[in-house]
């Protein structure tokens, strides 16, 4: 399972954890997740912009 | 002197918060009908019912030129250490009760208080006051990532009404700030009395379908508690019916009045916050990143102080979950003249505000009044107007 987080906040998605309140349950692929979805915390990024957390 | 030793190891700098004190001066807002109240028992003067909209505008306004700027920004290596700060948390905190305690002494005042009409309107115009700064408190709040801060964030909020103000604002305004998309961004040639019906309606709008759209991945309709719109409304409706219930009827059209006012309070704040600037569209259709040249800026003291550093925007909109005794001035960013308290004087009068701002914007884009966001309908009569040098 991977994680992606915001080049600007301190959000991360993790694939494990998903994000329920935003409609993506737990296990959810980043790949499932709309390009149009902003960072659910800061709104200043899009999910094409998130970045792999390595590790 | 155990907790001076440990700041010390926390804060290794010398560096000194100058206005870390200041920040309580923001409950001068949430106490405004108590003020109100004892100039008028000192006084006599029914004057002082309107003190809200005298200490903001008024006031405000005279010691934002008096006090003048501070440009001063914390040093990069402490801002975490300053965030973590629990202090300036509990000041945004506090602001809540006050509010309520002040709204409810507001209708106590409205019911049994003996006021004459105009004595009444001038109170429910000083609780405009506190109605519009909650929802910059509110503002401040709904940002953060704490669940604890983002339900306080709608308390703050139920005053007004505004409840969908903080999904439109993190989810909406946020991501398409500047540009001709964002019903709160006010463009050239738009006056104040213009933007505010577009973006009370687009603001609302725009909410509902971001937050049906969530709701929608999360396989649920829009009509369900669970909608942050409705839940937030749900929780000023009660607030309503238990303050009628309480004081009568009476109290109705005047926390109706509070609520619109201050409302539109909030509104003519976004206005001057980022009128006329544009982000441009990149070759791959998205716009370009937000930037410090997104936003207007100001450093005057007071208006910063009352605001939690509200008009250090470039800085907020780069760093939106960054608390307000972090936020920086930037050196790239288009200033203001003046504070937000005598800006919104100015943009109430359309003339003067074009007399002040359309030259700064113009000189902002090099005298390029094209690379500004245009009002549709006044493209025309902008171009004629600001458009002959630039063009050549």
């Amino acid at each position: 399972m991977a994680r992606y987080h915001c080049p600007v906040c301190e959000y991360t998605y993790d694939e494990a954890e998903g994000n329920s309140r935003e409609g993506f349950p737990p296990g959810t692929p980043w790949s499932e997740v709309p390009d149009g979805w902003a960072c659910p915390d800061c709104g200043v990024r899009d999910k094409v912009d998130f970045e792999p957390v390595e590790g | 002197m155990g907790t001076v030793a440990v700041e010390k190891e926390l804060h290794p700098a010398t560096w000194r918060d100058g206005k870390r004190y200041a920040w309580l001066l923001g409950l001068v807002v949430p106490l405004l009908p108590f003020i109100a109240w004892g100039y008028v028992q000192l006084t006599g003067l029914g004057v002082f019912w309107w003190f809200g909209p005298i200490l903001v505008f008024g006031i405000f306004s005279l010691l934002d030129v008096i006090v003048g700027t501070d440009a001063e920004n914390p040093p990069d290596s402490i801002i975490k250490w300053l965030e973590q700060d629990r202090y300036y948390r509990w000041c945004t905190y506090a602001f809540i009760p006050i509010q309520y305690a002040g709204l409810v002494f507001a209708c106590w005042l409205w019911a049994y208080g003996d006021l004459s009409t105009v004595d009444k309107v001038g109170l429910a115009f000083t609780m405009a006051m506190v109605s519009g700064i909650a929802i910059n408190t509110a503002h401040e709040l709904g940002h953060k990532r704490a669940s604890l801060e983002r339900w306080l964030s709608k308390v703050a909020l139920a005053q007004s009404g505004y409840g969908h103000f903080f999904i439109e604002h993190n989810r909406g305004h946020h991501v398409r700030v500047a540009t001709p998309e964002d019903p709160a961004s006010a463009r050239l040639g738009e006056s104040f009395w213009a933007f505010l019906p577009r973006t009370a309606w687009g603001s609302l709008r725009s909410s509902w379908d971001l937050e049906s759209e969530r709701l929608a991945r999360t396989g649920s309709r829009p009509w369900t508690i669970k909608n942050d719109i409705l839940n937030a409304w749900a929780m000023t409706l009660t607030l309503y019916v238990v303050l009628i219930a309480l004081f009568g009827w009476v109290v109705l059209p005047y926390l109706l009045i509070q609520s619109v006012a201050g409302a539109s309070l909030l509104e003519v704040v976004n206005y001057l916050e980022h009128y006329g600037l544009l982000r441009h569209r990149r070759e791959d259709g998205r716009y370009e990143l937000t930037r410090p040249e997104h936003s207007w800026n100001s450093n005057n003291v007071a208006s910063n102080v009352l605001l939690y550093h509200l008009q250090r925007h470039s800085d907020h909109h780069a760093n939106p979950t960054r608390r307000y005794q972090a936020l920086r001035h930037m050196d790239d960013a288009p200033q203001l003249p003046t504070g937000y308290a005598g800006m919104i004087v100015l943009a109430v009068v359309p003339p003067v505000w074009r007399r002040v701002m359309d030259r700064r914007l113009l000189d902002h884009y090099g005298g390029d009044v094209t690379r500004a966001n245009i009002q549709p309908r006044a493209r025309r009569r902008v171009l004629k107007r600001y458009g002959a040098g630039a063009a050549a």
